[in-house]
């Protein structure tokens, strides 16, 4: 199968002044991401999740190594619009990436910035905006809209620019549950259409979502599976200060209660069904 | 109180005022404003005010909506009536130890009055009716004979469509972060001037920052949907002069006409 | 020292076309030491019910009695209800403002007019309630530490000025897992050690049902219950009509309930739940399963 992401012994540095010696947020990346795929990088803040994702779409450049974004280098300047066309990115806070006072408005900010023909944007915005479910919405002015809403909105203006790859950089760390629900079904829906998706969280129930779970810790990839893989080592999440969901935390207490439970289960329902059979 | 502001805000509508093409209307309220300093006599402000009594029925923004918005600036008009109420000399009405009103400088006053009033409606008029980004498409295309002479139209408009998306942000971040302070018993409403002025460095100093954080992210964001300033892009609405447009040239014509004949005649 | 809020109501906008009712008939009580949980889903009338707790809006109807002065009575002096209720709103850290975390922290209890010696003593002491080292960090500018570190020197500077009632508005929102579990055992520490009355808005139906002594359940602008976590997350019907869900692991154990399994009513802690479980599978004979 292809890849859309390829990532070749990636190193970033960054200096905060001119004086101070760089740090290192990511050491010796080496990935690749399967066009179509839907993949969960998890990490506590400053493990180099988000400096990875800015990477994927050319908004940072690599110090060392290479970054392939539907087969170009984001280093190349010439294809730098390609990258970022391929490799759409929605950012944590819903307030601060919407640039017009009209929700239609901005979603045509992506389109109208490929040069695409007049007829052509209004179609894919209608079109995008029905897709997060916000059509009957769009000639309101986002600051009325609720997080959720204005996070829905963001990711209209995303899919609009039809890119191959979506970023999500915890897009649903601001808001509530409802937003955060309405979210996360989006993003299954837009995966379920063959968008690949990548998205950066901290919340496990949304990266036991994903077919692929990726942890960062200090800048290197910690653990890479499927959630199944990753989450059984219950443990070893736990020692770089992150959550496992809610079945195996249960299921490790179980097990010190001597009954045993199988590694393998790491979703509620699972949970449920599994113990329901022994009742 | 913050939210009150209606001032360079959309109210959203499809009337035909709302479908004009936006520069029409930018240089209808351009038109408007001169005619305004042009007009020197009362007749001539009531046709004026008529003309934008009719503009405000077709384009059916709620008068109370469009007043609201002369909150803020309540407090120059009065100041601006009473400069001119007390300072001018002439025939005195009343008066009480050195203040005297005189019936010139009362009659400037309600004339200035007028004036600054129809000028904050009329042009309030213009962003209550036109979506911010067609505003700013119409500022764009209006300037872009100035380029060759180096005028960065394109950027202009940018940051005002910015501009004009970020005030209710701000403002609320502005209102969040007086309400904060407040609980940590800041007081903003008592002392003299300087201590007053001290007072609001709680609320700039953190608005600055969240100012500087908005716009590190939404340069990022912008970047990321592949903004790279004016070359080779596209809009969504095209704009082209249609019907109603021509028909509002000619109304626009015929109101300077008027307006111009008026004020020579009387 | 107690809270009595009675009957209270709030109207924005009033008289104008676009008004509202915020709030209406919330009536409760709070008793001293207690920890008071809040939930209700966004735009519930949760935030406004905060604001006149702390007396930055007055009701339009209602009391609000806290240690047995009524805060909704004209005259009363603003400085001294912030000297016993302190509000720590959402993402606190938006708030900070001096050049150093000392400074930051000094303006509350300066502004309760209290002097060089006291107000510095306050300091020190927040900054170490909410797990900080004060000559570590006194010198240094808010603006450079972490996130979670800016939100801890946020919320000293509302316990510096040493309420008798803390409200906190989603203190752990937009925190990673860890910086969620340090501020969350920092607030349990802080009422732990001040005996204070403590007040907390969440989403997080689990930190609710883990902190709260009561849990008051607000939606669109009414009272739809109140009482023990266990008394409200008992209700699960009714808690879903108003869009809101129990903690994760009640939900589990209320499943496995519905699907037969005899284990105790509303569990709230995964604890309690693989305790529970373990037992009635043993008694059922899977010692091994």
């Amino acid at each position: 199968m292809d890849s859309i992401i390829r990532i070749e012994n990636l190193i970033f540095e960054y200096q905060r002044d001119e004086t101070e010696k760089p740090v290192r947020a990511l050491k010796d990346i080496n990935l690749e991401i399967k066009r179509g795929s839907f993949t969960a990088v998890l990490g506590k803040n400053g493990s180099g999740k988000s400096t990875l994702a800015k990477n994927l779409n050319g908004l940072l450049l690599p110090t060392g190594g290479t970054i392939y974004v539907n087969g170009y280098d984001t280093k190349d300047e010439e294809h730098i619009w390609d990258v970022r066309q391929s490799a759409g990115m929605v950012f944590q806070n819903p307030d601060n990436q919407l640039v017009s006072a009209i929700v239609e408005d901005d979603v045509a900010f992506g389109p109208e910035n490929l040069g695409i023909e007049p007829a052509e944007i209004r179609r894919r915005v209608d079109k995008a905006l029905n897709d997060v479910n916000m059509g009957a919405f769009k000639g309101k002015a986002p600051h009325l809209l609720s997080g959720g809403q204005k996070q829905r909105i963001a990711i209209a203006g995303v899919v609009a620019m039809k890119p191959s790859c979506i970023i999500f950089d915890e897009p649903t760390a601001m808001l509530d549950p409802k937003g955060r629900n309405e979210i996360m079904k989006i993003i299954q829906e837009l995966h379920a259409e063959g968008i690949t998706v990548v998205l950066i969280t901290h919340f496990m129930e949304e990266a036991a979502c994903a077919d692929r779970v990726i942890i960062m810790h200090n800048g290197e990839v910690f653990l890479d599976g499927t959630p199944e893989e990753v989450f059984s080592q219950g443990e070893k999440v736990r020692s770089v200060n992150l959550d496992v969901p809610l079945a195996v935390e249960l299921a490790a207490k179980l097990r010190e209660e001597g009954i045993d439970i199988p590694a393998n289960i790491i979703g509620t329902e699972e949970m449920v069904e599994y113990l329901c059979q022994y009742k | 109180m913050l939210r009150d502001i209606t001032l360079g805000q959309y109210f959203p509508g499809n009337s035909w005022i709302h479908r004009l093409d936006p520069r029409i209307k930018i240089m209808a309220t351009l038109l408007f404003i001169i005619e305004l300093f042009i007009v020197d006599n009362f007749i001539g402000f009531l046709i004026a005010a008529v003309v934008l009594g009719i503009i405000v029925a077709v384009s059916k923004v709620p008068v109370s909506y469009i007043l609201r918005g002369l909150k803020p600036i309540l407090l120059i008009l009065v100041f601006t009536f009473a400069l001119n109420m007390f300072m001018v000399k002439g025939r005195i009405l009343w008066q009480w130890k050195f203040l005297h009103i005189t019936a010139e400088g009362l009659e400037l006053a309600v004339f200035m009055a007028i004036r600054l009033i129809l000028l904050l409606m009329g042009s309030s008029m213009l962003t209550l009716c036109t979506r911010p980004i067609a505003l700013t498409d119409g500022i764009e295309r209006l300037l872009s004979p100035f380029k060759k002479i180096g005028l960065p139209a394109h950027d202009i408009a940018m940051m005002m469509t910015i501009a004009l998306r970020f005030i209710p942000t701000l403002l609320e971040e502005a209102d969040k972060i007086m309400k904060a302070q407040q609980a940590r018993g800041a007081d903003f409403e008592t002392g003299n001037l300087m201590q007053r002025a001290k007072s609001l460095i709680p609320i700039l100093v953190p608005l600055f920052v969240s100012a500087f954080r908005i716009a590190q992210d939404l340069a990022m964001a912008m970047e990321a949907r592949c903004y790279r300033g004016g070359e080779n892009r596209t809009r969504m609405n095209e704009m082209k002069f249609k019907g109603r447009d021509y028909a509002a040239i000619v109304m626009m014509l015929l109101f300077a006409a008027v307006i111009i004949i008026e004020s020579k005649v009387l | 020292m107690s809270i009595q809020v009675k009957n209270l109501k709030h109207i924005y906008e009033k008289g104008m076309p676009t008004e509202s009712v915020a709030i209406e008939g919330i009536s409760f009580e709070v008793g001293d030491g207690e920890f008071l949980g809040i939930i209700g889903h966004t735009g519930s009338g949760k935030s406004t019910l905060l604001q006149h707790l702390n007396g930055l809006l007055k009701p339009d109807e209602g009391t609000i009695v806290i240690g047995g002065v009524d805060i909704t009575a004209p005259g009363v002096s603003m400085v001294d209800i912030r000297k016993r209720i302190g509000l720590v709103f959402q993402y606190p850290e938006y708030q900070l403002f001096e050049e150093t975390v000392a400074k930051d922290v000094a303006f509350g209890p300066k502004n309760l007019g209290l002097g060089e010696e006291e107000t510095e003593e306050r300091v020190k002491e927040a900054i170490e309630l909410v797990g900080l080292d004060y000559d570590d960090i006194k010198d240094r500018s808010p603006f450079e530490l972490s996130g979670g570190q800016k939100r801890r020197v946020a919320i000293a500077g509302v316990v510096a000025m040493r309420p008798e009632v803390l409200i906190l508005d989603e203190p752990t929102a937009g925190l990673d897992p860890k910086a969620h579990k340090d501020v969350l055992n920092m607030i349990e520490e802080v009422h732990r050690r001040t005996g204070n009355i403590t007040v907390l808005v969440s989403h997080n139906m689990a930190d609710i049902a883990k902190l709260s002594d009561k849990v008051l359940v607000i939606d669109s602008g009414h009272m739809v219950t109140m009482g023990t976590p266990k008394e409200v997350f008992s209700k699960r019907e009714e808690l879903s009509r108003v869009g809101l869900d129990l903690p994760p692991i009640t939900n589990l154990t209320e499943e496995l309930r519905q699907r037969g399994m005899d284990i105790e009513q509303t569990i709230l802690s995964v604890d309690d739940a693989a305790r529970q479980i373990a037992e009635y599978l043993k008694d059922k004979g899977h010692n091994k399963c």
